[in-house]
C-alpha cells in the first residue's frame, strides 16, 4: 500500500488499527477521552515526546542506541532557560546555541562509537550520567525557571501556544516527522543508514562511508533532542535538574521499537515511530481516564510493548516460513 | 601416568576404517568409493587439491555428514549411522585450521571445558586445583612451554594448537585428525609440531595429517593417500612419498576447455602493484601487473594471502608499504570509496556477508554503490531505480520474478550477478573477482565466465582470484601464483598446467 509516496507496511497498519481499537474502547468507557481538552493535552504530549523519538529512530536504525536523551533534555533545558531568562541573548539566538550544543553532543557520541570503537550503550550511558551531573551542577541543584513577571510572548506562543486548539508542539512534530521521513526514506543518506545498520561490512564493500553515516545518525538524534528540550522546557517552565526528563530515553526507545525499529539495526520507518509515540501517549492517557492507579503507569506500558513485540515476532516468523517455502518450491 | 595412552597399544590394530564410501550431493558426487583406514601408531598423510573431497571425508569421519553408501568401522565395530557424539566417544578428535578455543579462559579450563571437575556438592563449583592437576601432565607430555593457568589469548597460534591437541588427548582420543596444522606456523614451530606427532605415534595414537605442505607430509607420514575428484587415486607407501610423485598424483584431472582468447591483443598496464606489503604478511612484498583487456588468474593455496591482497587493493585494509597504480597513475586508496572513484571494484569472496545486503531488494542492491544515478534533486527516484535494476536484470539475465524481491531469495549464481550489476552500472576499469563462482552451479558459472570475457574485451582489466584449477586454467590469459604472501611465479598460457601451478603454490621453483 502506498500513501503520499511512502510505502505503508503491514506493521504500521497493524499499529494504526491497535491505536484505533484502544481509542474506541477508552472512549466508550470514558467519553472524556474525546473531550477537546483531553485531546489537546494528549496531542501536546505526543508532540513533545515524538520529536526526540524521531531522533532515537535514526540511531536505532544505524544499529546503535542513545540512552542520554533524558539527561540531554534536562541539561539543554536548563541552559536554554538560563540564557533566555537571564537575558544573556535573544531567545532566537539561545535556540540556535542549544540546538548546536545538541548536535555537538551527537558528534561526540558518534566519534566515540565509530572512531574509538566503543559500544553505543556504554558511550550514551556515560552521557546519561555526565549530562545529568552537569545540569545539576549548573543550577546548584536548584530549580531553574523564569523570574517572576518575566514574559516572552512570542517565544511562549511559538513553543507552547495553540492554534485552534492544536498545540504547536504537535505542529512542530508533524513538520519534523515529514522532513525526517523524506531524509530517511527518500534521501541517499537514509538508504546508506539502512545499509550500514543492516550489514556494515557489505555497506563498506559498496563504498559507503560507514563512519560518516553513523555519526550523522547521532547528530540528528541529539539535534532533535535539543529541539524537544526547548519545547519541553517551555511547557514545564521550570526545571528541577535532578528529575527533569528522567526515563525519557526509554519512551523514545519504546516508541521506536513499537514502530518497527529493530534493535539489531537496519529496520524501521518514520510513520512507525509516529504511531508508536501516539500509542504510548494514548496508553498513558488510558491509565488516567480509566481510573487505573497511576503507579501502574509503567507496568501497563511495559506489558503492551511486550505483547506487541511478541505478536509481531510471531507474524514475522510465519511470513518468513511462507517466503522460505515459496523459494524452495 | 599417561592418561591418554590407549588401553591396548598393539601396533597393527586398526582403529578406524572406511570402505567404499560414497557421498552424493545434489548435482555432484563429492566422494566415490573411498577406502581409508588408520591403525594405532600410524601417521597417514592425506593430500589433494582444493575441492578434491578432503573436507567431505573429514566430515564423514567426524560424524557430521552421513555417507550415501559404504561402511564405517570404528574400533572394530560397524557404525552405519555415525553421529558426532559417537565419533567423540570412539576417540576421534579434530584439530581444525580455525581453532575452537575460548580466548578468555585459561589453558586448563579450555582443555577440560564441559568436563570440569566439581566440588562443593550442590553448589557445583569448579575444582580449580584438580583442573590444573588434570591438565598439567598433558602439557608436559606435549612438551608445552606454557603453564595451565595461562590465558589462551596470550598464546601464539602454535601454542594454541598444542592446547587443542591436549584437549583431544584428555578426551582419550585414539585418532587425531590434524587439518592443515602447519599452514600458519613458523619453521621452528612446525618442527616442534612434527615432534609432537612423532611422540603421539609412539604412544599408539593414529594420526591423519592433512596438508598442502608436501615437505612436511614427507617428513611425518608413514603412508600417503591422494584424493582427486572425490576418489583415492593413489596410496603411497613410505618409500614412494616423494614430492614429485605426490604432485603427479594430485593433478592430472581432465579439464574441459573453457578458454576463449581476448578479442584484441591486451593493452597497457591498468593495475600495477609495486612492492605492496599487506598487514597479513608484512614480511612479503607483492608486485603484479594487470593489463587492459586481460584476465589475470591469481592462483594459490588457501591462506596464501590472495584475499588479503584484494582487500588491500580495494581499500578495506591500508597497505603497509608499496605503490598502487591505476591507469599509470600512482593512487592512494585508503577506503573502498577511493577505489570505487577510480573505477576499481571488488566482487568479494563472501557474497552473503560482504557482497550483498540479503534483506534488501535486488533493485536496492544494484543501486547501492551508485546512488547518485537514481537520485534527482537529492531525492530518490524510485522509478529510475527500478529501471536501472531491470536494465541489468535483462543484460545479465538475472533470474528473479521482480527486482523488488529480496536478494536472499535468489540462487547463488543470480546473487553473484546482482553483485556484478552493482559494479557494471558504473564504468569498471579494474575488476577484482575473489572466487567468482564458489557455490554456483555449472550453468551460471559459464555465464559468469562469458561475462568476464566480454568485460575484458570492452577494456576492463580483470584480476581473478580462484582456487578452482579448471577455472584458473580455463579462463585466465595469464596466471600469477601466490605462496605465503608473495607472488611465487607467473605463467603464460603456453606454460599453463596443473603441475606448474601447484608446484609454484607449494613454493617450489620451476625449472
Amino acid at each position: 500500500m502506498r500513501f503520499g509516496g511512502f510505502a505503508v507496511n503491514r506493521k504500521d497498519l497493524g499499529l494504526l488499527v491497535l491505536i484505533l481499537v484502544i481509542g474506541i474502547v477508552v472512549a466508550l468507557i470514558n467519553p472524556r477521552f474525546l473531550s477537546p481538552v483531553n485531546l489537546s493535552n494528549t496531542a501536546n504530549l505526543i508532540g513533545l515526546f515524538g520529536i526526540f523519538a524521531l531522533g532515537q529512530a535514526f540511531v536505532i536504525i544505524s544499529g546503535g542506541i542513545e540512552l542520554s536523551v533524558g539527561s540531554i533534555i534536562a541539561l539543554l533545558g536548563v541552559v536554554f532557560l538560563d540564557l533566555v531568562a537571564g537575558n544573556t541573548m535573544p531567545w532566537g539566538a539561545a535556540m540556535i546555541v542549544v540546538i548546536a550544543l545538541g548536535c555537538l553532543m551527537g558528534l561526540v557520541h558518534g566519534f566515540l562509537v565509530t572512531r574509538m570503537g566503543l559500544q553505543p550503550f556504554v558511550v550514551t550511558l556515560c552521557g546519561l550520567l555526565v549530562y545529568r551531573g552537569i545540569a545539576r551542577y549548573y543550577t546548584n541543584d536548584a530549580t531553574a525557571g523564569f523570574p517572576f513577571g518575566a514574559s516572552f510572548p512570542w517565544l511562549e506562543w511559538l513553543t507552547a501556544g495553540r492554534f485552534y486548539g492544536i498545540p504547536h508542539s504537535l505542529v512542530m512534530f508533524v513538520i519534523l516527522a515529514g522532513i525526517m521521513a523524506v531524509v530517511l526514506h527518500r534521501s541517499v543518506f537514509g538508504r546508506r543508514l539502512f545499509a550500514v545498520g543492516k550489514n556494515e561490512e557489505a555497506a563498506r564493500y559498496s563504498g559507503i562511508d560507514t563512519v560518516r553515516t553513523t555519526v550523522t545518525a547521532y547528530v540528528i538524534c541529539c539535534g532533535l533532542t535539543a529541539v524537544a528540550a526547548i519545547f519541553i522546557a517551555m511547557y514545564t517552565r521550570s526545571i528541577s535538574p535532578s528529575s527533569h526528563g528522567n526515563f525519557y530515553e526509554l519512551y523514545a526507545i519504546a516508541a521506536a521499537v513499537l514502530g518497527g525499529c529493530s534493535l539489531r539495526g537496519g529496520e524501521g520507518s518514520i510513520l512507525g515511530v509516529v504511531l508508536g509515540t501516539v500509542l504510548l501517549q494514548v496508553l498513558q492517557n488510558l491509565v488516567n481516564l480509566l481510573g487505573i492507579p497511576s503507579s501502574l503507569n509503567f507496568a501497563v506500558m511495559g506489558s503492551v510493548i511486550l505483547i506487541g513485540v511478541l505478536v509481531d515476532q510471531q507474524f514475522a516468523q510465519r511470513r518468513q516460513r511462507i517466503v522460505r517455502a515459496r523459494s524452495v518450491a | 601416568m599417561m592418561q591418554w595412552r590407549p588401553q591396548n597399544p598393539s601396533i597393527a590394530e586398526t582403529l578406524f576404517s572406511l570402505s567404499r564410501v560414497t557421498k552424493h550431493y545434489p548435482g555432484v558426487t563429492a566422494l566415490r568409493d573411498v577406502d581409508l583406514s588408520v591403525s594405532a601408531g600410524e601417521v597417514v598423510g592425506l593430500i589433494g587439491e582444493n575441492g578434491a573431497g578432503k573436507s567431505t571425508l573429514m566430515n564423514i569421519l567426524g560424524g557430521v555428514t552421513v555417507p550415501s553408501s559404504g561402511t564405517i568401522h570404528l574400533n572394530g565395530e560397524e557404525r552405519p549411522n555415525l553421529t558426532v557424539p559417537d565419533a567423540i566417544k570412539g576417540g576421534i578428535a579434530f584439530v581444525h585450521q580455525e581453532l575452537n578455543l575460548f580466548e578468555n579462559l585459561s589453558v586448563a579450563a579450555n582443555i577440560m571445558i564441559g568436563r570440569e571437575p566439581l566440588v562443593g556438592g550442590p553448589l557445583r563449583l569448579v575444582d580449580r586445583k584438580r583442573l590444573r592437576e588434570l591438565a598439567e601432565p598433558l602439557l608436559v607430555q606435549l612438551g608445552a612451554d606454557f603453564g595451565t593457568d595461562t590465558l589462551v589469548a596470550e598464546l601464539t597460534l602454535a601454542q594454541r594448537q598444542l592446547v587443542e591437541i591436549a584437549k583431544a588427548l584428555s578426551l582419550n582420543a585414539r585418532i587425531l585428525i590434524l587439518d592443515e596444522p602447519t599452514s600458519s606456523l613458523t619453521v621452528t614451530e612446525t618442527d616442534r609440531l612434527l615432534r609432537v606427532v612423532a611422540r603421539l605415534k609412539a604412544n599408539g595414537v593414529g594420526v591423519i595429517f592433512i596438508s598442502h605442505r608436501l615437505g612436511e607430509v614427507k617428513r611425518c607420514a608413514d603412508r600417503v593417500i591422494v584424493l582427486r575428484d572425490g576418489r583415492v587415486v593413489a596410496e603411497l607407501g613410505h618409500e614412494m612419498i616423494e614430492q614429485e610423485i605426490m604432485i603427479r598424483h594430485m593433478i592430472g584431472r581432465e579439464l574441459k576447455m573453457l578458454y576463449r582468447p581476448p578479442a584484441e591483443p591486451v593493452g597497457d598496464k591498468m593495475l600495477e602493484l609495486v612492492g605492496l606489503r599487506t598487514a597479513y604478511r608484512p614480511d612479503r612484498s607483492i608486485s603484479l601487473d594487470v593489463r587492459q583487456g586481460e584476465i589475470l588468474g591469481l592462483a594459490g593455496l588457501v591462506g596464501s594471502g590472495r584475499t588479503e591482497l584484494a582487500r588491500t587493493v580495494f581499500g578495506i585494509e591500508p597497505p603497509l608499504a608499496g605503490e598502487i597504480r591505476v591507469g599509470g597513475e600512482t593512487v592512494a586508496i585508503n577506503k573502498p570509496a577511493a577505489a570505487i572513484a577510480l573505477g576499481l571494484y571488488l566482487v568479494p569472496e563472501d557474497r552473503k556477508r560482504s557482497g550483498l545486503l540479503l534483506d534488501f531488494s535486488v533493485a536496492k542492491n544494484v543501486s547501492l554503490a551508485n546512488l547518485s544515478a537514481v537520485v534527482s534533486r537529492g531525492l530518490f527516484d524510485a522509478a529510475a531505480e527500478t529501471r536501472l535494476a531491470w536494465k541489468w536484470k535483462d543484460r545479465l539475465a538475472i533470474r528473479c520474478s521482480d527486482t523488488k524481491v529480496p536478494a536472499a531469495s535468489l540462487s547463488g549464481g543470480n546473487q553473484q550477478k546482482v553483485v556484478l550489476a552493482k559494479w557494471l552500472s558504473m564504468t569498471p576499469r579494474v575488476l577484482i573477482f575473489d572466487e567468482p563462482t564458489r557455490g554456483i552451479d555449472v550453468g551460471a558459472k559459464h555465464e559468469i565466465y562469458t561475462l568476464m570475457r566480454s568485460l575484458a574485451d570492452s577494456g576492463t582489466a580483470i584480476l581473478m582470484i580462484s582456487s578452482d584449477m579448471e577455472e584458473v586454467i580455463g579462463v585466465s590469459d595469464c596466471i600469477a601464483v601466490m605462496h605465503e604472501g608473495a607472488i611465487s611465479g607467473t605463467l603464460t598460457r603456453d606454460c599453463f598446467s596443473e603441475e606448474n601451478i601447484l608446484s609454484l603454490a607449494v613454493g617450489r621453483v620451476l625449472n
